[in-house]
């Protein structure tokens, strides 16, 4: 597109981004433009409420969850950097990429697509993921006919699974013991257009 | 049960047998007829003084045989159709098209046993101006556009470069297998071997779609097998017909030019035939524009100018097929703004059954036609090798092609995908018509090709039909690992499903193409201008129209109803507020794709897989359960839940339901969070308030939302109505520390779905509960308990909304709220702003009145002794209020209880001196309850008030219903 190299001079710090998140020039340049699409007062931030307009998100159970996500200790704004930083952690990892033990874990590893999810479920922010905490995700993620009862046994019997220390919440530890066997890199991970 | 199926489908099979002699004896007749054609007139003149004489009745079956003998057929093929799906196993294992080749078969064989003559075939003439039409402008018309243009790159590949391949390499490797002198001493040359190759190669749209709508595959491949089966058709039929006159020419007579105009002509035969499609269709969408006042024969045009450009097509030997997919796909959108509701759903059924009757009618000649010994010759090693071949080719062309595709695609055809693409290359019934149409004079094998097709449709429907559903069903199983997900991976998996969907939503992954874009624009800008009716411009602008329909339909009714009872007990029937999102989702096709790309072969048989697995790795019953509800409840990522097309049925898009539910409930919760951050402030001075402007804030919010506040939002009684259907609070949990606790919790919380008055009860549960400090983090369950006020407002905001839609839309454009929504949200927005407004300027308003706030404290006193009067009918338990979640359950009975209401006044006249009796017995429980509940202590009642309170707007005074329904009974 023509304005291509236009809006990369508007990102500040190109350099720092692309180190950072992995991402291409075009890359960041489709999500500058997703960006300012987004952010409907150009105010060069972005709100909730900017958020909120995303139609989508409004029919996803944790579309609010992942808002929230956005705007880590009751920020109000978010800045291109951040959002970005965020959109990173979602990049498919690369497989055969030779680990270097001295290079930063990179943004998009397993841990932190981990840690995303986690934060979802840990309102409160404490490391653990109670009951409490796990019934509302799940009411949220189940249909409306589900019965409070059910919904508690589940969320116990969830817990009971994941929980190796019988403290009655599971801790990220256990939360990604508990998902060892997932193909994490691939069911967290988005082909992000060029 | 199980015999009684047994027995019906016996008494089917009867019926049919039946149908099949009689079938035979027209024929039998017609023979006999032919075969004495002399008898009929030596009869005639024998009898000819008898001529002039008036018959009162006489036999004519020579005047009706064809059309009588036709519909016959269609009969038979109908009632066979019902017999086979009587049985549902049948039809699960065997594909539909196979029993129908059967019966064709089968009726063939009686047919000919009795004639010894095909007199029914399927000929290219039937086939392609009469069933073929249908079922492509329904294919077209069904076409779920969005994916099909997201995929056409992939499409045109397989249709144009697929075909082509399989042409060519078939013919070729043919040619050289007969170079070779395997298949003996036939009379054709490369030309002709490459015309059977170009009849034969095409992938047939009827034969796929009947076997892939029985195997569920996922999104992806489906649209790309359909569009490729669809438009191969054309191309098949372009190739066809180059070949042919290549061959008509003669090998020796064809100069370089000539295969240089082939392919010019491929292309334009092509792209001609798109062209005159979509302007066909564009002309459809115009005409249909105007055919308002001609509701009646409104669907005929959809028809009728369809077949007209499907027969224009051919006239100017474009490509037909073609043609009419493409006017199908470019009239879909404007003849479904424009018709009206019935009109379109008669286009639907019709199409459909158009289809699903000429699809029946296809494979039933196609087993009736394989019955004529003069069409058969065998040649072992030509139709073997012709077999080997076009699956050779067919799974050479798909490999290739898929791996250079997926380059380019975002959404990746796997392994298994491309398994299945190449496995259902069924051939059929075009390929058929196309050998049976060409002439022995130039193609001295005809026979041969003849055989040999039918012997290759016979095998890949019926051979290939038969396996592909377990072929995938074992794939799915070997390439899935056996292991059964434990809980926690079931649940987060779903759960990153979920965020995955989000994120893409958010960084906008998809959507963002460029010619999608333009086009769009293009159409809102010129076409949808001209091609669309005014009202139908409207409503497209608004995402929400049939939303809107749906509404102005139900307040119409609404005002109807209340009419013809002659009183305004409509009011109250707050259950059957109907919220419907089914409005067109544009928004949601163009969404997450990731779901698809990481399932994008695993929606194959899933649930069967799970269920598999599942048994054999049995735990305990109780786990079972849980897994199953997982299974069933757990919101599926937007995506999956899409399903395409089917020939025989209408698809119902179920994923409305979820969307609806999941959308309630985000609104619900950010209404609660608006509140909770936007009124934060009001609430700080509402503390500082005193009791008196509380009481008199009271007594405006049941008043004035009924009349001066009519701006309830749509939303927010879609709300109301999941209510009682999910108590479902969020944190509950954290709040049930005590029963007195929890119900002053429910009651002080912020209902969204009463606007004004719980905010407005929420001060003196503030007050009362200190120590709670603001509670925007948490989130909110609604309260169960609703005031009864708060009913009685709800069906007038309703039916006022839509008189204030408009003027309503412009105060908040942008506060919050999902794009397609934008409607809905401006109300319930705006409403809150006037909840806000109209309270502070209420409250400076009535402050002086300081004997208003009894008035309100006793009004709930009376509400609260009247549920308890009604569900607990000893009175004695009214005495003993302890139970104060009693009352919760009662109030929530009464919600759901509140449907038909009689009217109001008179019950009222009625009630008074019970309510006051009541009150005044049970006052000092009534008392109890108002300390716990943090309301003031209510005055001794007194008969003034109430009448005072007769004196306000009827509406916010009503009794609950439950009440008046005892009033009635007296």
């Amino acid at each position: 597109m023509g304005s291509y190299s236009s809006h990369l001079s508007k990102i500040e710090d190109l350099q720092g981004i692309i180190q950072e998140t992995g991402f291409t020039k075009a890359h960041i340049c489709r999500l500058y433009d997703r960006f300012e699409e987004l952010d409907k007062n150009n105010k060069g931030t972005l709100s909730r409420e900017d958020f909120q307009r995303i139609g989508e998100l409004a029919v996803n159970p944790l579309g609010d969850r992942i808002i929230n996500a956005f705007f880590p200790n009751e920020k109000q704004t978010l800045d291109f950097r951040s959002f970005i930083r965020i959109l990173a952690c979602f990049r498919p990892t690369a497989k055969d990429k030779t680990a270097d033990p001295n290079a930063p874990e990179p943004i998009n590893s397993r841990t932190n697509k981990l840690r995303f999810a986690f934060q979802l479920y840990d309102l409160d922010g404490d490391g653990k993921i109670s009951r409490e905490e796990l019934i509302q995700v799940l009411r949220m993620m189940l249909e409306a006919q589900v019965t409070d009862d059910q919904l508690e046994s589940i969320t116990d019997r969830t817990i009971q699974e994941a929980d190796l220390d019988g403290d009655g919440a599971i801790s990220f530890e256990e939360f990604r013991k508990s998902l060892e066997n997932i193909n994490l890199e691939h069911k967290m991970s988005i082909r992000f257009l060029q | 049960a199980e015999v009684m199926g047994r027995a019906r489908s016996v008494v089917g099979w009867v019926l049919l047998t039946a149908l099949a002699v009689l079938l035979c004896c027209p024929a039998a007749l017609s023979s006999l007829d032919e075969e004495h054609p002399d008898s009929d007139t030596e009869h005639g003149e024998s009898h000819g003084g008898n001529e002039t004489g008036f018959h009162i009745v006489s036999f004519h079956w020579e005047n009706v045989q064809t059309p009588y003998v036709i519909a016959l057929w269609i009969l038979v093929a109908s009632l066979a159709q019902t017999v086979f799906h009587l049985s549902e196993k049948v039809t699960l294992v065997v594909p539909e098209s196979i029993l129908l080749i059967v019966l064709g078969l089968i009726l063939g064989g009686i047919v000919w046993a009795a004639d010894h003559t095909a007199s029914f075939t399927l000929t290219p003439n039937v086939f392609f101006f009469y069933l073929l039409p249908p079922i492509i402008l329904d294919a077209g018309y069904f076409m779920p556009n969005q994916q099909f243009f997201r995929n056409i790159g992939s499409i045109l590949m397989y249709a144009i470069i697929g075909t082509v391949w399989n042409t060519v390499t078939t013919g070729l490797s043919l040619y050289g297998v007969f170079r070779t002198g395997i298949m003996g001493n036939l009379d054709a040359g490369l030309l002709e071997f490459l015309l059977f190759g170009s009849v034969i190669a095409a992938v047939d749209t009827v034969a796929v779609l009947t076997v892939f709508e029985e195997i569920h595959v996922n999104e992806a491949l489906f649209i790309v097998v359909f569009g490729e089966s669809l438009l191969n058709d054309g191309v098949t039929v372009v190739l066809y017909n180059v070949f042919n006159s290549f061959v008509a020419v003669g090998a020796g007579n064809i100069q370089g030019l000539d295969y240089f105009k082939g392919i010019v002509s491929f292309f334009v035969v092509s792209l001609g035939g798109i062209a005159i499609g979509i302007i066909f269709g564009f002309l459809l969408s115009l005409v249909t524009r105007f055919t308002k006042h001609v509701r009646v024969i409104e669907p005929g045009f959809v028809f009728v100018i369809s077949y007209l450009s499907y027969l224009t097509s051919d006239m100017l030997s474009l490509s037909a097929i073609l043609t009419i997919a493409f006017c199908g796909i470019c009239c879909q959108k404007y003849v479904q703004a424009n018709l009206c509701e019935q009109s379109i759903i008669t286009v639907r059924y019709t199409m459909k059954m158009l289809a699903s009757g000429a699809e029946t009618i296809i494979f039933m000649f196609l087993g009736v036609s394989a019955v004529d010994t003069t069409i058969w010759t065998w040649n072992t090693p030509f139709i073997l090798f012709t077999l080997v071949f076009i699956s050779v080719y067919r799974v050479i062309g798909v490999v290739a092609q898929t791996w250079i595709l997926n380059h380019y695609r975002v959404v990746q055809l796997e392994m298994i995908d491309q398994m299945v693409m190449s496995y259902g290359g069924l051939r059929g019934s075009m390929a058929f018509a196309l050998v049976v149409l060409l002439d022995l004079k130039h193609v001295h094998e005809k026979r041969l090709f003849v055989s040999t097709t039918i012997i290759v449709v016979y095998f890949t429907i019926i051979f290939q039909g038969l396996t592909i559903k377990p072929l995938v069903k074992w794939l799915k199983i070997k390439r899935s690992q056996q292991k059964e997900p434990s809980l926690n991976e079931k649940l987060h998996e779903r759960a990153f499903d979920h965020i995955v969907s989000a994120i893409e939503d958010i960084s906008g992954q998809i959507g963002h193409n460029y010619l999608r874009d333009k086009w769009s624009r293009f159409d809102k800008k010129y076409l949808s201008k001209i091609m669309m009716r005014k009202s139908a411009l409207i409503s497209q602008d608004n995402l929400l129209s049939i939303f809107r329909e749906l509404n102005l339909k139900d307040a119409i009714s609404y005002l109807s109803e209340g009419e013809r009872q002659g009183s305004l007990m409509f009011m109250h029937s707050s259950n059957d507020v109907n919220i419907d999102f089914t409005g067109p989702r544009y928004s949601v096709i163009d969404s997450s794709i990731s779901a698809v790309l990481r399932e994008s072969a695993s929606d194959v048989c899933l649930d069967m897989k799970a269920l598999e697995n599942r048994v054999k790795s049995l735990k305990d019953q109780e786990e079972i359960v849980t897994h199953h509800t997982l299974q069933q409840l757990l919101y599926k990522p937007r995506k999956r839940y899409k399903l395409n097309y089917s020939r025989h049925k209408l698809v119902h898009n179920e994923g409305v339901k979820q969307d609806k539910e999941i959308f309630q409930q985000t609104m619900k919760k950010r209404l609660e969070n608006l509140k909770s951050s936007k009124l934060g402030a009001n609430h700080n001075i509402a503390f500082k308030n005193t009791k008196k402007e509380k009481g008199a804030k009271k007594k405006h919010s049941d008043a004035v939302p009924n009349r001066n506040l009519p701006t309830q939002s749509l939303a927010l009684h879609a709300d109301k109505d999941t209510q009682d259907v999910q108590p479902g609070q969020l944190i509950q949990e954290n709040q049930g520390e005590s029963n007195e606790k929890s119900v002053s919790d429910v009651e002080g919380h912020y209902d969204p779905s009463d606007g004004g008055i719980s905010f407005l009860i929420t001060p003196a549960n503030n007050e009362s509960d200190e120590t709670r400090t603001g509670n925007s983090k948490s989130i909110p369950s609604p309260p169960p308990l609703p005031s009864p006020t708060t009913l009685d407002e709800k069906p007038i905001s309703r039916k006022d909304d839509h008189v204030s839609q408009e003027d309503l839309s412009s105060e908040k454009p942008s506060r919050i709220f999902p794009s397609y929504l934008q409607k809905t949200w401006m109300q319930s927005y705006t409403s809150l702003e006037n909840v806000e407004s109209q309270v502070s300027t209420v409250s400076e308003h009535v402050a002086a009145q300081e004997e208003s706030s009894t008035e309100i404290v006793l009004k709930a006193t009376v509400d609260k002794t009247e549920e308890a009067k009604l569900n607990e009918d000893d009175h004695s338990t009214q005495l003993d209020r302890e139970a104060l979640d009693v009352k919760v359950q009662c109030a929530e009975t009464l919600n759901e209880e509140l449907e038909d209401n009689c009217p109001k006044d008179a019950a009222l006249q009625e009630q008074k001196p019970l309510i006051i009796k009541d009150s005044k017995m049970h006052s000092a429980a009534a008392k109890r309850v108002q300390n716990r509940r943090s309301f003031h202590r209510p005055k001794p009642l007194r008969y003034p008030v109430l009448q005072k309170l007769g004196s306000l707007p009827v509406s916010c005074h009503i009794p609950p219903h439950s009440l008046e329904q005892e009033e009635t009974q007296f």
